[in-house]
Parts: C-alpha cells; sequence; structure tokens
C-alpha cells in the first residue's frame, strides 16, 4: 500500500452510467491484476474502492459504474483533478496456477479488473477464453479490448439485446483448466456451482479502510478469516465459505 | 522531556497521540507505513478472553464527517494474542503499549485482565465497557454505576498496573459513570465510545448495516466528544484520555484544553494511515501558533 496523487488525464462514459477513468501517477506498487486503489473524495469520509482495470508505467485506468453520490462526483471529475489515493491494495489474481487455457468470467463492474488479468494471462503465452455477462446491450463495455489481445470472449445479456441471452454462466466453454471470476455475488456462486476446475472469485465489501486495520470487511473461510481489504479481495475456491 | 510530554498514571508519553483502540488494530500494519514509535502510545485492537468473529457484513456505513461500525470486538482470544500478535507487536513498538480489554461479565474482564498483567510490554489496561456493538440493540455494560464498580472491581483486584476505563456517550450521566469508577480503583477515565448510531441503504429501502445499528464516530462526534471530556474532567481527580473525533493538531489542543491528557485518534486512521504522524508533526507549529510553550500546560485549561 502506498498512499499517493493520481491525476485524471481521461474521464469519459464507456457504457450505461459506466464511466472509464484515466490516472495519471506512480503505479509501482501494483503488483498483481485484480488489486485495487482507495480513492478519497472531498466531502466524503470515506474512500472509494475501485479496481484497477489497467496499469503500466505512469498510466493507471479504472472503470466505474455511478451507483451513489460518490461515483457521481467522480463522473464529473475533469483532466488535471488532482486524487488522494492508496494504491496497490489487495493481492490480486495469481496467474501462475492457471493452466494453459484459463477462462475468464465477468458480470457486469466485474468485468472490470478481467482486462489486466487477461494481458498478463496472454502475455504468459497461456490461450484464454472470456464469457462477460451483463443486463443489456446499453451496459456491456470492454469486449473490443479484450478480443483485440486475442481472447475469445463470448457475451451473454440477461434480455438477450446482445450476444447471447442468458447469463455468464451459459457461456461457460467445455474445456478450460482454470476460472477466474468477478460480479455480483449471486453470479460468482453459481459461477462456484458451475465450474469444474479450480478457481479464484473477487468479492466486494463496504469497507473503512482498505488495508487492514479495521476489521470491517472480515469474512469467514476455511482457513479462518480473512479480511476482503488485505488477504482479499481474491479468494480460491477451495477457501470460500459462502455466508447465507 | 520535550514540549509535548504528558505523564499518564505514571508513565512518560514522548506526546500525547494515542491511536484508539480497533483502528490500528496490533501496530505492525502501520509500522509498514511509518515508525509507529513516534507515537505516544497505540490502545490495541479489543481483546477478549474468548476469540470472538464478530458481527455480520456489513460492518461498515459512511457518515456526514464520520462513519458507522459494527466490527464488535473480532478478535483471536487473549490467549492467542499473547502468543501471536504481541510478540509481532514487539518487533516494531519499543515502549508500552496500552492494552484494550472487552467483556461480558466482571470475571471474564478479570480473567483477561490477568492474563495480560505479565507482558512486560503492556503499560496500561483500557478496560472497554462502553461497546455498543456485542449486546443486542446496542446496551453497554457501562451504563450505570452499579454494573461498572463491578467490572472495574474485578479488574483492580488482578493487576497493579494503572487501569483506564473507557466511557460509553451514550448514557443519561456519563460524569456519574466516571465517579463510579473512580471511586471502584480506576487510575484514569479514557471517552468516548462509539455512539449508536444507525443508515438506512434508499435503494433496499433497508439498514446499511447488517446489524442495524453501530457505533458512530470520526469528525461530527467531535463536539459531543469535547462535552464529555469536559464533563468528567470535572468530575473525577484522574487523568483522562480525550477521543471521538480527533483529525488534527488543533482538535488535540483543544481536547487537552476540555481536560485531557492524552487523546485518543481513531476512524481518521482508517481514512488517512498516516494521520497520527501528520497531527503529531503538526503539534509543534500549532502550539507555536496559539501560543503554547509545553502542552502539559493546558491540560484542562479552558
Ligand atoms: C475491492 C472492490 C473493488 C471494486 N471495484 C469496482 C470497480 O472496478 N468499478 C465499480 O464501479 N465499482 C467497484 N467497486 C464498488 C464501488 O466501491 C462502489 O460502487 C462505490 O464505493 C460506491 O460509492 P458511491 O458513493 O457512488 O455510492 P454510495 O452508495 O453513496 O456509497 C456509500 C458508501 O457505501 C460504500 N459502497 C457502496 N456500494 C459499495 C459496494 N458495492 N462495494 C463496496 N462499498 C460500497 C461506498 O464506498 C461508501 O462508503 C468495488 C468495490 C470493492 C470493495
Ligand atoms: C472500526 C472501529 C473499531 C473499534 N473497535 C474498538 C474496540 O475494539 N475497543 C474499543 O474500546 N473501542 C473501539 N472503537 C472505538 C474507538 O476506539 C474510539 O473510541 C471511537 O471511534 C471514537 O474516536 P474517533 O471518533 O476518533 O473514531 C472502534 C472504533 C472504530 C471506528
Ligand atoms: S476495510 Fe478495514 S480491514 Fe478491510
Amino acid at each position: 500500500m502506498v498512499k499517493t496523487v493520481y491525476t485524471v488525464a481521461g474521464n469519459e462514459r464507456i457504457a450505461r452510467d459506466v464511466y472509464k477513468m484515466e490516472l495519471c501517477g506512480d503505479t509501482s506498487m501494483i503488483t498483481a491484476p485484480g488489486q485495487f486503489i482507495n480513492i478519497a473524495l472531498g466531502g466524503r469520509y470515506l474512500r472509494r474502492p475501485i479496481s484497477v482495470h489497467d496499469a503500466s508505467g505512469d498510466a493507471l485506468t479504472i472503470i466505474y459504474k455511478v451507483v451513489g453520490g460518490g461515483t457521481e462526483d467522480m463522473s464529473r471529475m475533469a483532466k488535471g483533478t488532482r486524487l488522494d489515493v492508496l494504491s496497490g491494495l489487495g493481492n490480486g489474481f495469481d496467474t501462475s496456477v492457471s493452466g494453459d487455457t484459463p477462462l475468464l468470467l465477468g458480470g457486469g463492474l466485474g468485468a472490470a479488473p478481467m482486462y489486466m488479468l487477461a494481458k498478463k494471462l496472454t502475455a504468459e503465452g497461456k490461450r484464454v477464453s472470456a464469457v462477460y455477462g451483463f443486463a443489456s446491450a446499453d451496459d456491456v463495455f470492454g469486449v473490443d479490448e479484450l478480443r483485440s489481445l486475442g481472447v475469445d470472449t463470448a457475451v451473454a445479456t440477461v434480455d438477450g439485446t446482445a450476444g447471447v441471452r442468458g447469463f455468464v454462466t451459459d457461456g461457460v466453454p467445455e474445456t478450460y483448466t482454470y476460472a477466474y471470476s468477478c460480479g455480483p455475488e449471486p453470479m460468482m456462486k453459481a459461477v462456484y456451482k458451475k465450474i469444474k476446475t479450480g478457481g479464484q472469485f473477487s468479492f466486494e465489501a463496504r469497507m473503512g479502510c482498505g488495508f487492514g486495520a479495521c476489521l470491517g470487511c472480515s469474512c469467514r473461510t476455511v482457513t479462518g478469516y480473512k479480511r476482503i481489504c488485505r488477504d482479499g479481495p481474491v479468494l480460491t475456491k477451495e477457501e470460500i465459505l459462502w455466508e447465507g | 522531556m520535550g514540549r509535548l510530554t504528558v505523564d499518564l498514571c505514571g508513565i512518560e508519553l514522548d506526546n500525547p497521540i494515542i491511536p484508539a483502540s480497533g483502528t490500528f488494530g496490533f501496530g505492525y500494519e502501520f509500522a509498514e507505513y511509518y515508525d509507529i514509535n513516534i507515537l505516544g502510545t497505540f490502545s490495541f485492537k479489543g481483546t477478549t478472553k474468548e476469540p470472538r468473529f464478530g458481527n455480520p457484513l456489513p460492518r461498515i456505513a459512511e457518515c456526514t464527517a464520520g462513519m458507522i461500525n459494527s466490527v464488535g470486538l473480532q478478535n483471536p482470544g487473549v490467549h492467542e494474542v499473547i502468543a501471536h500478535e504481541l510478540p509481532r507487536m514487539r518487533e516494531v513498538l519499543h515502549k508500552p503499549v496500552m492494552a484494550n480489554v472487552g467483556g461480558f461479565s466482571p470475571e471474564e474482564y478479570a480473567y483477561t485482565v490477568s492474563a495480560l498483567d505479565g507482558e512486560d510490554s503492556v503499560g496500561w489496561f483500557e478496560i472497554n465497557i462502553s461497546c455498543p456493538n456485542v449486546h443486542a440493540g446496542g446496551a453497554v455494560t457501562g451504563s450505570d454505576c452499579r454494573a461498572t464498580g463491578e467490572v472495574v472491581g474485578a479488574v483492580r483486584a488482578v493487576t497493579k498496573k494503572p487501569v483506564i476505563v473507557k466511557l460509553s456517550p451514550n448514557v443519561t450521566d456519563i460524569a456519574e459513570i466516571a465517579r463510579a469508577a473512580e471511586a471502584a480503583g480506576a487510575d484514569g477515565i479514557s471517552l468516548i465510545n462509539t455512539l449508536l448510531g444507525m443508515r438506512i441503504d434508499l435503494r433496499r429501502k433497508k439498514p446499511v448495516i447488517a446489524n442495524v445499528m453501530g457505533g458512530f464516530s470520526g469528525p461530527a462526534v467531535f463536539p459531543v466528544a469535547l462535552r464529555c471530556v469536559y464533563q468528567v474532567g470535572r468530575a473525577v481527580d484522574l487523568p483522562v484520555v480525550g477521543m471521538g473525533g480527533v483529525s488534527s493538531a488543533e482538535d488535540v489542543i483543544e481536547m487537552m484544553l476540555a481536560g485531557a491528557t492524552a487523546v485518543g485518534v481513531g476512524a481518521a486512521n482508517l481514512r488517512d494511515p498516516y494521520a497520527c504522524r501528520d497531527i503529531i508533526e503538526a503539534l509543534p507549529a500549532a502550539l507555536d501558533k496559539y501560543g503554547i510553550n509545553e502542552i502539559k500546560d493546558i491540560i484542562g485549561g479552558a
């Protein structure tokens, strides 16, 4: 974790209520895809945790959906805005266990961290496939950029207005060596049940700090309690205990 | 002796700043960010006899200038704390720590305190009789004088180290509870713990916090905390650790003028891991600005 300043270098709408923000600053503390940053916003007490969509050199991008006051503030930020950020948070995805043909499953904003993961896996010479799920055609983002990496990408929408009608789980191919998943919990639960291989799942929780100090985000796992912010957000399939 | 030193129950602090229990873990996480020996001391995560997982998620809600937590005293239990947390803490903290203890009966508090009493690194006990997150409906142990006296008496009987009793603002007359703690043998009072609060998620039309209510803290509670410190400082003849919403060197000076000997900083550490370091660095200039030579001279001066 490093406290740093990022400057907004771009901020554009890419889907319904969804924005892509380009940030400029030191990204050396981002060591794995699936890590997140925690952004301080003026007039709001807690920081906003947002996954890293891509990071290299001085450039970092995030993709976020306007769901409340904080993300609405973000959507109005002009180029040059300086952000107080805790960067390089969380464990991120481990690509060393993926095998040769890993599968990425992203639901809604859960597709955001998948791009950097796909970049890393393809750079490691793996043949990656992906299924992205959205509610409707207006919500779809990130598909072209994934295909441009050579990732075989399927799209599913609940209302059938883009790709196949249905859920992410309806697009799971016959064979793959490992699964990576991020999205709403009901979706990840369905993925967990569906996949035949090992996998990693990225979770969300309301956070007090984002760096392991407050125990506001603790969840039970097979190997004891873990803090989503520090020991996660990525948990392996074997350690997950679904609550409720 | 620098201009920031204060004496807390016979132990000298290099400065009055004490990260508050539950916002600083056992210190080693923060030691990755700065040398925590610059602190006066810190109060470690509330420790109980048995391990506790705490409350279901969500445990955190945002408020205007503050937050609600319903962590619920998650901790691995006193024996695990002694076996694993304190050794890790000692690698990074080379001064006495404040041991924050929670419990559900006088016997349980006494058990945990006597288990920790043999630890040389423990300088003070902070007896939390004020957590709103462990009983149904936010009730606290220290909401009446009799229960307060029983817990403090039980703890007093098993340690010679300074016993600081941490009070809740969620009571009718906080000065009365402070006097009960003093009568039962407390060496100091710390306050305030969190205020009982709640938020509702407008999208789900349900409480944000799984447990419905939780403890509200942060800058929004500062005036309430200051008032409580002032009242308690006048009611008892004991040093007071003032906390609640402190986030700047100016807040520290205000707390001390109200009657605090040392000052706890809680939620501010969560928003900014460097909060306590920055406050300590800002203190000398703030003292200069207000014409204060030594910080200990202002205690209770208002
Ligand atoms: C590890 C992690 C990674 C995330 N990555 C992304 C991402 O890449 N893109 C994206 O759009 N969103 C992401 N989120 C969710 C994002 O943090 C919330 O949508 C955002 O905080 C909402 O803020 P708000 O002020 O607009 O909403 P409000 O509802 O007004 O926020 C009120 C409070 O609740 C918290 N909160 C609300 N929703 C969530 C949520 N789903 N998860 C955690 N805290 C929440 C806020 O942080 C704030 O403290 C991520 C969450 C986590 C925990
Ligand atoms: C996340 C969190 C956890 C806390 N846990 C404890 C605890 O274990 N024991 C305790 O005595 N107080 C606990 N507190 C209360 C704080 O120590 C402090 O009294 C209170 O938050 C007021 O200070 P603040 O406004 O600076 O946060 C906790 C507070 C927060 C925010
Ligand atoms: S949010 Fe504070 S420990 Fe995870």
